[in-house]
């Protein structure tokens, strides 16, 4: 057994632990709930965890693997969320089957961002550094605008679109779709934990796979170094349309989960907070680190759900909690002090003083 | 690895706090729960829920409470987000919340309706004025919806002959706001009066109204509808102040809190007309009293929400008296009870006297205008 688990390379042994943890924890769930020993606080946020997951691994690819700092992220979830919401409420009548409707939701969703993803990512991706982050966030303020001035409706006539609510001028017999700021209310709630935690895994799988793959390498030499990359004959445009398409069809099927999983939809939901929050995931769990942003996703959900006893000062203490977490995790004296101070060290040293004091013996 | 077994270990520390939290219960209170913004943009209406709603709990409780049983009430924050108002609303029901009277915002009230709906719990709101918040059976409103108030506040001042020329300035991107302007668009059609400007504004750049401001005064607006937020209002004010444009300013309940405003000088808001149930310089005992006590425990002036949330709980209590509705009830059996004397109650509140429900869960009471006078809400009549 450790044979063959040892003749795996590393990345697989780890992919395969962090797959495992994901489904055991799911596993734990799902008893916990049949079992009726989970509080419906908690039931409520394990969606959460998934999409929220899923767009802090996502943003990762273009953060931690790619090197560049997208401040739009939100964006593309918000592409995902209005296209496949407008699909599943224009089709909830006709496509009657649940299963059917939802895999078509995430599929418009996630073709749609991707769409968003290669257009924004060819203008985009031609500066670099701040320059990129400022435009990435502008992108996801135009997003969330246009959004918000569109007014979609339908009637015997066929679709109609306009900029002022007055202006549709639909027949009697018509529906709303997108309702300006009030945005999609009443969309069918598709979405189940079963289906969030299969794309969390998904998702993690993919970005797993292509960091290890010749194209990851390819991005990851891009990033460290854009000149010796080049020099070697790598396509960088290719590849960074490549990363950051990926990562925004990721965000978009994220957008899909969220929009399913809660009757109403807005567009100022999707402002630049919740890009930096999922950047904040991000930074938290580790810049390339794929299986800490979705523990950084999981904790930083809870945190301010489990704060609530504080009342008011919960937002404060929150931001305290996070500046601790940050210089825990990555500030260097903190790193050497964990390292002497972990149950794995001291395993370890107990371990060799023991094969130390056999050897002698 | 250590990582994330560090990891790990927080993630199962809250999973155990989250079960630790499981409370079963009390069969011999009334568990109330109430959600609404306590922080952030909109928190001053979320706070005065709170407090109204606590006055009346603590009036209930000191006289013997409903039937003989005692209410138990909590009020969670959801920061005007959907999505946390479902979170709140999750945390109220580990806590043991058996009726919800909230959200306090609309947003958040419609994602809260589909999850009262499928727990089949009575809902209350006393401020959710959307008709998407009560599309279910089993919630209920206290206040208007927003069609309604657009177009009684249209009706208001064509009635009153307040303006020939009016200007609107709402915000494109809130749909309170928005629902407002459209019925009051359509309902101008009717009056007297003529829309010569509608200025838009998006939550992105609601800090500066001065070219709304100049706009209106250039049509020449006798009178300025603000179907906004307090806030924003705010503002507003001071920079019509700074050019000097003086028209009648004319707004709905959003408006209400506006004196409340931290930094806000309100003498600008002296002679600003808004259409809202409620006045709190009102002489009657009931008011009076309610206005006290407030003022009292936290030294403001109750607004609109807060008369909304205080009759709330009077008019669960109503409901609770005339359907014989008992604590030990699972929540589904006292919702269906308490839905089906909704519309044969009528309650006397500080909102108005003889409130009816429909059976869409619309209510039934008559508009009122008020008018800032030397800061304090006076009614207009």
């Amino acid at each position: 057994m450790t044979e063959t688990w040892r003749k795996f390379s590393k990345s697989t042994r780890i992919n395969t632990i962090t797959v495992g943890i994901i489904i055991l924890i799911y596993v734990l769930c799902q008893i916990m709930i049949s079992a009726g020993m989970m509080s419906y606080l908690m039931k409520g946020l394990l969606m959460q965890f998934c999409y929220y997951g899923i767009l802090a691994v996502s943003l990762n690819l273009t953060v931690g693997i790619l090197g560049e700092l997208s401040l739009g992220h939100a964006g593309f979830m918000c592409i995902g969320a209005f296209t496949s919401a407008f699909f599943s409420k224009y089709m909830v009548d006709i496509i009657k089957n649940t299963f059917l409707r939802f895999s078509l939701a995430i599929i418009i969703g996630a073709v749609s961002a991707a769409v968003f993803g290669v257009i924004i990512g060819v203008v985009v991706l031609r500066v670099r550094g701040d320059y990129l982050a400022i435009v990435t966030l502008a992108f996801g303020e135009i997003v969330k605008n246009v959004i918000n001035a569109l007014h979609i409706g339908f009637d015997s006539r066929g679709f109609h679109i306009a900029l002022e609510a007055g202006k549709l001028e639909l027949l009697e017999g018509g529906r709303m779709i997108i309702d300006g700021s009030q945005g999609i209310i009443g969309t069918p709630r598709d979405s189940t934990f079963t289906i969030g935690v299969i794309f969390l895994i998904l998702t993690y799988i993919i970005i797993a796979n292509l960091i290890n793959s010749r194209s990851g390498r390819a991005i990851m030499a891009i990033r460290d170094n854009r000149i010796a990359a080049e020099s070697v004959g790598i396509d960088i445009t290719k590849f960074k349309i490549l990363a950051f398409t990926i990562s925004a069809t990721l965000a978009g099927v994220a957008g899909v989960i969220y929009s399913h999983n809660i009757t109403t939809l807005e567009s100022s939901k999707f402002g630049y907070n919740m890009s930096i929050m999922i950047l904040v995931f991000v930074v938290l769990g580790g810049i390339g680190n794929i299986r800490g942003s979705m523990i950084a996703a999981v904790i930083l959900t809870l945190l301010p759900e489990y704060l609530r006893f504080l009342k008011n000062y919960r937002m404060l203490i929150y931001a305290v909690v996070l500046i601790v977490m940050m210089i825990f995790n990555w500030s260097p004296a903190c790193i050497n002090w964990r390292k002497e101070h972990s149950i794995k060290g001291a395993v370890c040293r107990l371990t060799k003083k023991i094969s130390k004091t056999k050897k002698e013996a | 690895m250590r990582k994330r077994l560090f990891g790990l270990l927080l993630v199962c520390c809250m999973v155990v706090l989250s079960l630790a939290a499981c409370k079963k219960a009390n069969d011999e209170k009334f568990y109330i729960g109430g959600i609404g913004p306590l922080t952030e943009g909109a928190a001053v209406y979320g706070t005065h829920v709170y407090w109204g709603a606590q006055i009346a709990v603590d009036e209930i409780n000191e006289a013997g409470g409903i039937n003989g049983a005692l209410i138990e009430f909590k009020f969670e924050d959801d920061v005007h987000d959907p999505e946390k108002a479902v979170n709140a609303y999750n945390s109220l029901k580990d806590w043991g919340m058996k009726i919800l009277m909230g959200t306090v915002t609309t947003k958040p009230c419609i994602a809260v309706a589909e999850e009262t709906k499928a727990d089949n719990m009575f809902q209350l709101t006393p401020s959710g004025s959307s008709p998407d918040c009560i599309k279910y059976d089993n919630a209920f409103q206290v206040c208007f919806t927003d069609p309604n108030q657009g177009s009684a506040s249209a009706k208001y001042i064509g009635e009153k002959g307040l303006a020939s020329k009016i200007a609107v300035i709402y915000n494109s991107s809130d749909s309170y706001s928005s629902g407002i302007y459209e019925t009051f668009a359509k309902e101008a059609e009717n009056q007297p009066f003529e829309i010569v400007a509608a200025e838009a504004f998006t939550d992105d750049n609601k800090s500066d109204f001065s070219v709304q401001l100049q706009k209106a005064k250039e049509a020449g607006a006798e009178l300025v509808f603000l179907p906004i937020y307090a806030q924003e209002a705010s503002l507003l004010l001071t920079q019509a102040e700074a050019r000097d444009y003086k028209p009648i300013f004319f707004g709905c309940d959003g408006l209400d809190g506006i004196l409340t405003i931290e930094n806000f000088d309100t003498s600008l808001a002296e002679g600003v007309m808004l259409l809202t149930p409620f006045a709190a310089d009102a002489t009657d005992e009931k008011t009076q009293s309610f206005v006290k006590k407030f003022k009292d425990a936290h030294g403001e002036i109750p607004n609109q929400f807060a008369a909304d949330a205080y009759d709330a709980i009077y008019i669960i209590k109503a409901a609770i008296e005339k359907a014989g509705v008992k604590p030990d009830m699972s929540i589904s059996d006292m919702c269906d009870k308490l839905v089906k004397v909704m519309t044969e109650i009528s309650v006397d509140g500080l909102t108005g006297a003889g409130m009816t429900w429909e059976a869409t869960g619309e209510v039934n009471k008559a508009p009122m205008a008020v008018v800032i006078k030397d800061g304090t809400y006076v009614s207009a009549e």
